[in-house]
């Protein structure tokens, strides 16, 4: 089992930011490397159990579900159901916590995996950099007054 | 039970930090508040049960016990066992985590307690304000001494012997007047008493307030007295009770009250920002002032969104171009008004998609047509009473009037009923009222420098003059002659 872990601080009040990343089916919203998604069965994005299905821009579809959600502690973790990337229980979990000195927000995406270790390396990258540190990018980039 | 939580972060790796916050003892070396310390029975500063016996700078005492120190989760809990302060059941625990986005610490700091009934504002306040945001401030300017003791001592830091005055000269307003009452002389800074620092000026901004001042219109001196409300510099001693600044710190400062036209000053250190490593002085005396007013101006005293249409008057002066540049980075349409052909391809060139050219304050037909009739949702004011009845046409149902600055004088009083005609709002801000307290200064200041850096607000044409050509200065702003920031070189 490894762990990625990835924090950031982005600068805009941490009710702001949530607001922008609590919809689970919101990532084509503000990341850039989700073309399109959609919630399996019409459910509501934000019902704890609710799956996403959505499309990288590189042509590979994800579904991902939704375990737990909090707007009171800014929280959500999610499980990889399928995707083409080789890894297995895939839980991550994204939080935001306010910074009151400066009105800004410290934002935490960290997962957990099994994966065959020639590829521990490889996996950190790409999800580490790839699609946590991408993601926090994005959302400075939103949020740059 | 009252809690208190605050959290922030400091620009160093958290093995830096942690190693300094584990220890019980060390707040002695970097907490404004602390006088003296020590830890009872001679025991290791981060043994689980030991205890700190504590003096504060007020006289106050206070004993507290180490309950808990985790080295892998970066927590340290604490109590009070006994205090002059009645803080009761007071517990605490402070954690870091590491920021991996620049290698930089997120330190959160929380605490749980009762108070006497009628206190728990005032200790709540002192608990989180005292305690933690000063604790913050306070370990970031011992992180900062304690890498500079590595560098190599500069000019700057060279220390003075004590009660040494700083030679320097300085302008003087003789009297009220034209821009002839300005005299240049000798004015040597005194050693900073308590609360006070010492600062070697290397910029001084020129604002249009100045000018207000000097010719005795905004009664802020009696003359003779020296002018300017903004400059930077770098710090050269400190008072007593100053711990969120040291002798080398580069500084910049806009507030009250005036005497910035000079070479050095001693000065309150409460309105003093710290520069970040990327801005120099003479940008930061380019735009604290004026770059401050538009952060304030756009994000609270109306917060401007998408879509909206504000109007900017004198779109090509000093705050004018920040209000187009910024206003239009935040989706809004700018509609401004200029004095002359080339201010008008200044503002258009910084944001404003309309500059209405024109020296006779009208312009209110020309807002309405431009907007299909609507007129505009925000109107920034500094011309003042010349402009009042074309800003009240100009306004959209709802707007908002933010009168600013009164450069054609005071506004003439208007009664709410004005205001009922189309549901207006009327705010006269003052900058220094949004920035008084430590907090808000802070962040309004590190919202202009991410600004600034981010290329959102630029300074790109200044005008330098020489400390001693003070006049030409006042005479060029005056004839409206500049566009943009004027910084005078001591």
């Amino acid at each position: 089992m490894i762990k990625v872990y990835v924090s950031s601080v982005i600068e805009a009040p941490a009710d702001a930011v949530w607001a922008q990343i609590r919809d689970f089916n919101g990532l084509p919203k503000w990341t850039p490397f989700v073309a399109d998604s959609r919630i399996e069965g019409g459910m509501a994005s934000d019902t704890v159990g609710c799956v996403r299905n959505f499309r990288l821009r590189d042509g590979g579809v994800i579904r991902e579900q939704l375990l737990t959600l909090s707007d009171y502690d800014f929280q959500c973790t999610y499980s990889i159901l399928e995707s083409p990337m080789g890894v297995e229980n895939y839980v991550a979990t994204l939080k935001l916590t306010p910074v009151t000195d400066g009105g800004r927000t410290f934002a935490e995406w960290s997962a957990e995996f099994d994966c065959p270790p020639e590829r521990e390396g490889e996996l950190a990258q790409q999800i580490g950099h790839g699609v946590f540190q991408t993601g926090f990018d994005a959302l400075k980039t939103l949020f740059r007054h | 039970m009252i809690r208190v939580t605050r959290s922030a972060v400091i620009d160093a790796p958290i093995d830096r930090v942690w190693a300094v916050l584990r220890d019980f003892n060390s707040h002695n070396a970097w907490h404004p508040v602390v006088a003296e310390s020590e830890i009872e029975g001679g025991e290791p500063s981060d043994q689980i049960g030991c205890v700190r016996r504590f003096t504060l700078r007020d006289g106050n005492h206070i004993r507290e016990q180490l309950l808990a120190l985790s080295d892998r989760d970066h927590v340290s809990t604490y109590c009070i066992l006994d205090a002059s302060v009645p803080l009761r059941r007071y517990v605490a625990t402070l954690q870091l985590k590491r920021v991996t986005d620049g290698e930089r610490t997120f330190w959160h700091w929380q605490s749980t307690f009762d108070a006497p009934p009628g206190r728990e504002r005032e200790l709540a306040d002192m608990v989180g304000t005292d305690v933690y945001e000063g604790g913050f401030e306070g370990l970031r300017a011992y992180l900062r001494r304690a890498r500079r003791a590595t560098d190599r001592p500069t000019a700057a830091s060279r220390p003075l012997a004590a009660g040494q005055t700083v030679p320097a000269q300085g302008v003087v307003v003789s009297a009220f007047g034209g821009p002839e009452v300005l005299r240049l002389q000798p004015l040597p800074a005194r050693p900073p008493g308590p609360g006070e620092v010492r600062i070697r000026q290397t910029a001084v901004g020129v604002n249009y307030m100045d000018v207000y001042v000097r010719s005795g219109h905004y009664r802020l001196i009696e003359p003779p007295a020296v002018l300017g409300m903004e400059a930077a510099g770098v710090v050269v001693d400190v008072g007593d009770g100053v711990a969120h600044l040291l002798p080398g710190d580069r500084v910049a400062y806009a507030c009250a009250p005036p005497g910035a036209y000079v070479g050095a000053r001693t000065m309150p250190a409460d309105q003093i920002v710290v520069l970040p490593d990327d801005v120099d002085e003479e940008t930061a005396a380019a735009l604290m002032l004026k770059g401050m007013t538009a952060a304030y101006l756009l994000h609270r005293t109306h917060r401007v969104r998408a879509g909206e249409t504000i109007l900017v008057h004198a779109a090509a002066g000093g705050v004018g171009l920040f209000l187009c540049q910024w206003a239009r980075a935040l989706g809004a349409r700018v509609i401004g008004t200029v004095s002359s052909e080339d201010k008008a391809r200044l503002a258009r060139a910084n944001g404003c998609e309309l500059p209405l050219v024109g020296r006779d304050y009208r312009f209110a037909a020309a807002v309405k047509a431009a907007t299909n009739g609507r007129g505009a949702d925000v109107i920034y004011d500094g011309l003042g009473r010349a402009a009042m009845e074309e800003n009240l046409e100009a306004l959209a149902l709802c707007g908002h009037w933010v009168s600013y600055g009164q450069a054609s004088g005071p506004l003439s009083p208007i009664g709410p009923e004005a205001l009922a005609a189309k549901s207006l709002t009327l705010s006269r801000p003052v900058l220094f009222h949004y920035i008084a307290e430590r907090a808000a200064l802070n962040e309004i200041a590190q919202q202009t420098f991410e600004a600034l850096r981010a290329g959102v607000i630029r300074v790109e044409r200044r005008h330098r003059y020489p400390l001693a050509s003070a006049a030409e200065a006042h005479r060029d702003l005056e004839a409206r002659r500049t566009s943009g920031p004027l910084v005078l070189l001591p």
